[in-house]
């Protein structure tokens, strides 16, 4: 040990440089892992310290409906603290600008949060509304839009109110949250003034409790289920909030570290192909040690030292650079976390992550070492013998193979938890490895066959470089192919999806919705919207109503029976069910046949029910379902079974009733129109909500933006993590030019001697790498558009969209980055002199 | 001290079984020296790559120091070699990242043996490098990095000394002041000398000469002017 310690020392004199660059291979991926394994720890320490500042109170109790007072009653009376929030969607006028936005209004009534800070600028909180008259906090990003300040007025319904804060951070929320729709805080009492205290279509009652030690949250929620099991509740305890918390950052840092993983991977397949090109050059080396005596385990110590030397020295950078990265994250996941988070080195996650890479970095170099037990000493007589190469198959290849294979499944597993989602992952990482390097070695063995003769020298000879002896065409083709491949189907997906929603534009479908329209508003509405240039096309009348019994059970005994298999949500929620004659063209019956009219006294009615409600209700054709419909029992039977295309911004609903029989009861409007353009979208706004303060509106191109800021969000972050593939990727590129620059530099030289210009060798270059870098970018663009094309097909349920120009942009960048680190790394070759060159390598 | 019997060795080609050494035989006692010249394709370096325990033969036997060496597994022939063998090569085979000295030192590092540069250096001395010690194989001449070879080969005090046309590669002075350190060390350390050269005046100094062709012993003549 001692003797390959030190000759393992010794022998990398010259080469130490090179072999440093084999580590950087993958110190990106290491870097990669340490930075959200360290930040993932400081996420989870900031979840712990802030427990409770997390919800803001002990319990949150939330519901679609009033709470109700014996509900408050008995939260009042455990003797601990009660506030109370109505949140629902609104339409907030800013005079100054005479423009609208949909906003989030939360109307608070109590001391909230118990716990943890309601942060605004200016400072103040809660302590801001209990300013005089109506006053409104307001979410930072409606300042900015409109360019609105403290003490300046905006309208809510039909009170004016005035901004007096911006709402920083308050507990129990996340930043997320805002982007839905923006948050406008103010009292409860002024909610009466506005008019929209009631009848909001999309509103939640919310009770946010500080209980005292005698009534743990659990316990009340137990409680809480027992007494009122027909109101439908949700509830939030700060252990469940933190284990949400927690469970949802261990899937991003799973998720994350996976990405991270790929690059890992990448760069211990560059550090196996460097290492492999490395050991031909030791070939006489080890000959001689096995003349003077040195056994193979000896030879073959020596070199596996180098390559823990190498996993060493990538790790410690790794970690180096990892902790770097850890600093930017908080940038990258802003507006993401719901709390702040304050910095510091987990060495737990750090030592997790130089070990995977140590480790993978020495089962990917004992592959290419595995030859220098094989070195036969008389290869020191004759080189030929070193080239004849083993005889018969090496068993020690097969197991570090498996070795390899089942290092990256068990880090899978045990990033994702999960035994089958570890086995995929790995399994599709094998194959997209497997897809690449099929392809490189089609592209070198087409280089082979098919170079047409009658093309200039420079081309052939680049070319040529594609098949020939040490080329590395499976190399680039992998590293640069994979990079593409995960950046680009990100990319792809993110335009699919925003297309899907915005195409209703360029199809003239409905892009503005209205609702909550009363029964004597809708003339008016559809006249207001009319008179602004965009008629309405859609409109379509909403009865509230609840389940009473379902196949002759009462919706209790369903929900107390042992085998009851019914969805709670299912059975206990409020329905806004609508009355039609017709389907609409997002609709498609897929059982049964669908009734358009009922005749009067028609019992029990035939109603058609939406696919996965009639999944979750274990609904069939001809099962009875009985509502109550605001006090009115109405016997029904599922005449029809449909599906809904719900991504299409149009009326759509669950359950659909066929004509006669709901007219007379009391009901809400909701209608959709198209407006050609944002200036005539903003117009009939303007007019239908002045004309009706209650009546909200919804814009698909605000819609679309808010997708795209949640989408950019969280790609971001996962581009961010992607890219770090793609710069091993180039790294990986820059290590294989460097390895190949050596065996390639005698070449160039003899043809310097015998006259090639400094243009021609450049030229060669450029057409290799370019080729190299261009196949690299197509294979993982082409991979990209089928990775896109199945997530699209399968689990969107979407037509893919396939960007040709942004696609075409992509190989362009990718190509132009392969030939410019080519031309830095293969740089000097055709810069010096034939003679200086070979005395360097002499 | 070298025993070889009915040596054979025979490699698959694709236009079958080609034999390139027929059972040979011969036996060197401690301190002969002894020359085998032939043509090339002859099977000299083959002979001599099996007598060093470089390569196992197809048949017969090698005794090195009275034991079996063919029988021997690779890294048991490496502990052979290492403890009785020295070489020198044709191309010198210095390795090129080790220093002068570390290539000198390297046969009793890989033995573990400590503390041994002094003797390190007294070789380099005796070769008359003794100045040149810290140099690597690129920065000396093709005499100057034999003359390091054949200082690692005495290193182990070997008992068989392994030459393969030491000579090739040198010029006529260079040539003949390595063939008198070779010959002077061989006496001084009484070495068993085996000698692959196609060089006659070389092999002249050598107290045997065996004559190979087609892979066959065609003669083992005595030089009675060598001492």
């Amino acid at each position: 040990m001692n003797f390959a310690l030190r000759f393992a020392w010794r022998d990398t004199r010259a080469s130490r440089r090179r072999l440093a660059l084999y580590s950087l291979s993958v110190v990106l991926g290491i870097a990669a892992l340490v930075a959200i394994g360290s930040f993932s720890a400081n996420v989870r320490a900031a979840i712990d310290a802030e427990a409770k500042g997390l919800l803001g109170a002990d319990l949150d109790v939330t519901s679609p409906a009033p709470l109700g007072a014996p509900l408050l009653g008995y939260l009042q009376g455990l003797g601990g603290d009660l506030a109370r929030e109505q949140t629902f969607s609104s339409m907030m006028t800013f005079p100054a600008v005479h423009r609208l936005r949909l906003v989030q209004v939360h109307a608070v009534e109590g001391a909230f949060p118990f716990y943890g800070t309601f942060e605004t600028e200016p400072a103040g909180g809660m302590a801001l509304l209990r300013a005089p008259g109506p006053v409104v906090i307001l979410e930072p990003t409606l300042l900015a839009q409109f360019g609105v300040k403290e003490g300046d007025p905006v309208k809510l319904g039909k009170t004016v109110f005035t901004v007096v804060g911006a709402v920083k951070r308050i507990p129990g929320e996340s930043p997320g949250v805002a982007m839905m729709a923006p948050r406008a805080y103010i009292r409860m009492d002024s909610l009466p003034g506005t008019g929209l205290a009631a009848g909001q279509a999309l509103a939640r009652y919310r009770a946010m409790v500080r209980l005292p030690a005698a009534h743990p949250a659990d316990a009340v929620v137990t409680e809480l289920k027992a007494r009122f099991p027909l109101v439908r509740l949700n509830f939030d305890t700060v252990a469940e909030r933190k284990r949400n918390l927690g469970q949802a950052i261990e899937h991003l840092d799973g998720f994350l570290s996976l990405v991270g993983f790929v690059a890992l991977v990448l760069g211990g397949i560059g550090v196996a192909s460097a290492l492999h090109a490395y050991i031909r050059q030791k070939v006489a080396t080890v000959a001689i040690l096995r003349c003077l005596g040195a056994s193979a385990r000896q030879g073959f110590t020596v070199y596996l030292l180098q390559g823990l030397g190498i996993g060493v020295a990538g790790a410690l950078a790794g970690g180096l650079l990892g902790v770097g990265v850890q600093l930017l994250l908080p940038a990258v996941f802003r507006g993401v976390l719901p709390i702040a988070i304050e910095f510091f080195i987990s060495w737990p996650a750090l030592l997790r992550g130089m070990g995977a890479g140590v480790v993978i970095c020495l089962l990917f170099s004992v592959l290419p070492l595995l030859a220098v037990r094989r070195v036969p000493p008389l290869a020191a007589l004759r080189s030929a013998v070193a080239e004849e190469g083993p005889a018969g198959p090496d068993p020690w290849r097969l197991a570090i193979g498996a070795g390899i294979a089942a290092a990256v499944a068990g880090f899978a597993i045990w990033q994702t938890g999960a035994v089958s989602v570890g086995l995929g992952f790995a399994g599709m990482l094998m194959l997209g490895f497997a897809v690449l390097s099929g392809l490189g070695l089609a592209v070198a063995w087409a280089a082979r066959r098919f170079i047409p003769r009658g093309l200039p020298y420079v081309v052939r000879q680049g070319l040529a470089n594609l098949h020939r002896p040490n080329n590395r065409t499976v190399l680039l083709l992998v590293s640069l192919g994979l990079g593409t491949f995960l950046v680009l189907t990100l990319f792809l997906v993110r335009t699919t999806l925003l297309r899907e929603i915005s195409g209703a534009d360029s199809l003239g479908r409905p892009n503005l919705l209205f609702f909550d329209i009363q029964d004597d508003q809708i003339a008016g509405v559809q006249a207001a919207a009319a008179g602004a240039g965009s008629p309405v096309t859609e409109s379509a009348p909403i009865v509230t109503m609840k389940i009473s019994a379902l196949r002759g059970r009462t919706v209790e005994e369903i929900l107390h029976a042992k085998d009851n298999r019914v969805e709670d949500w299912a059975i206990r929620r409020e329905y806004r069910s609508t009355f039609r004659g017709t389907l609409t063209d997002t609709e498609k019956v897929v059982q049964g046949v669908f009734t358009p009219r009922a005749a009067t006294g028609t019992a029990p009615v035939p109603i058609s029910v939406e696919e996965s409600l009639a999944h979750d209700m274990q609904l069939h054709l001809g099962d009875e379902v009985d509502w109550d419909v605001q006090g009115l029992p109405v016997k029904t039977t599922v005449g029809s079974i449909r599906t809904v295309e719900w991504r299409r911004l149009e009326p759509n609903f669950f359950v659909v009733f066929p004509e006669g029989v709901l007219e007379a009861a009391p009901k809400t409007y909701l209608v959709a129109l198209h407006a050609a353009t944002p200036a005539d979208s903003a117009r009939v706004q303007q007019a239908v909500v002045e004309a009706y303060p209650n009546v909200t509106a919804i814009d698909l191109a605000l819609v679309v933006e808010t997708l795209d800021g949640i989408f950019s969000k969280v790609a971001f972050a996962i581009e961010f993590m992607a890219l770090f593939t793609v710069a091993t990727g180039l790294v990986v590129l820059a290590g294989a030019i460097l390895t190949g620059r050596h065996q390639r530099i005698r070449e160039t030289v003899l043809l310097r001697t015998l006259g090639a210009s400094r243009r021609q060798l450049a030229l060669i270059q450029l057409v290799e790498y370019a080729v190299l870098g261009t196949q690299g970018a197509v294979v993982g663009a082409l991979l990209a558009v089928a990775g896109n094309a199945l997530l699209a097909r399968f689990v969107f349920h979407v037509a893919a969209a396939t960007p040709p120009l942004q696609v075409g942009l992509a190989v362009v960048i990718v190509a132009f980055l392969a030939v410019a680190t080519g031309f830095v790394a293969g740089r000097g070759v055709v810069d010096h002199p034939p003679l200086e060159i070979l005395r360097q390598e002499s | 001290m070298l025993r070889v019997n009915r040596l054979t060795k025979t490699y698959a080609t694709a236009a079958g079984p080609l034999t390139v050494l027929h059972e040979s035989t011969f036996e060197l006692a401690a301190g002969d020296s002894v020359a085998i010249i032939g043509p090339s394709g002859s099977g000299k370096t083959t002979l001599l790559g099996l007598c060093a325990g470089l390569d196992r033969a197809t048949g017969g036997t090698v005794e090195i120091d009275g034991a079996r060496i063919d029988s021997l597994d690779e890294d048991g022939r490496a502990r052979v070699r290492n403890a009785t063998v020295g070489f020198v090569f044709q191309n010198f085979q210095l390795i090129p990242t080790l220093t002068a000295l570390e290539n000198v030192l390297v046969p009793l590092e890989l033995r573990g043996v400590g503390g041994a540069e002094p003797q390190a250096r007294a070789l380099l001395e005796r070769v008359g490098l003794g100045a040149r010690a810290g140099h690597y194989p690129v920065q000396l001449s093709g005499g100057e990095q034999q003359r390091v070879a054949l200082a690692r080969a005495f290193i182990n005090s070997p008992k068989l000394l392994f030459c393969d046309e030491p000579t090739g590669n040198l010029d006529g002075d260079t040539s003949d002041a390595m063939v008198e350190l070779i010959f002077g060390l061989n006496r001084e350390r009484r070495t068993t000398l085996v000698l692959v050269t196609h060089n006659p005046e070389l092999a002249g100094r050598c107290q045997r000469v065996l004559r190979l062709k087609n892979g066959s012993i065609l003669s083992d003549v005595r030089n009675p002017a060598a001492s």
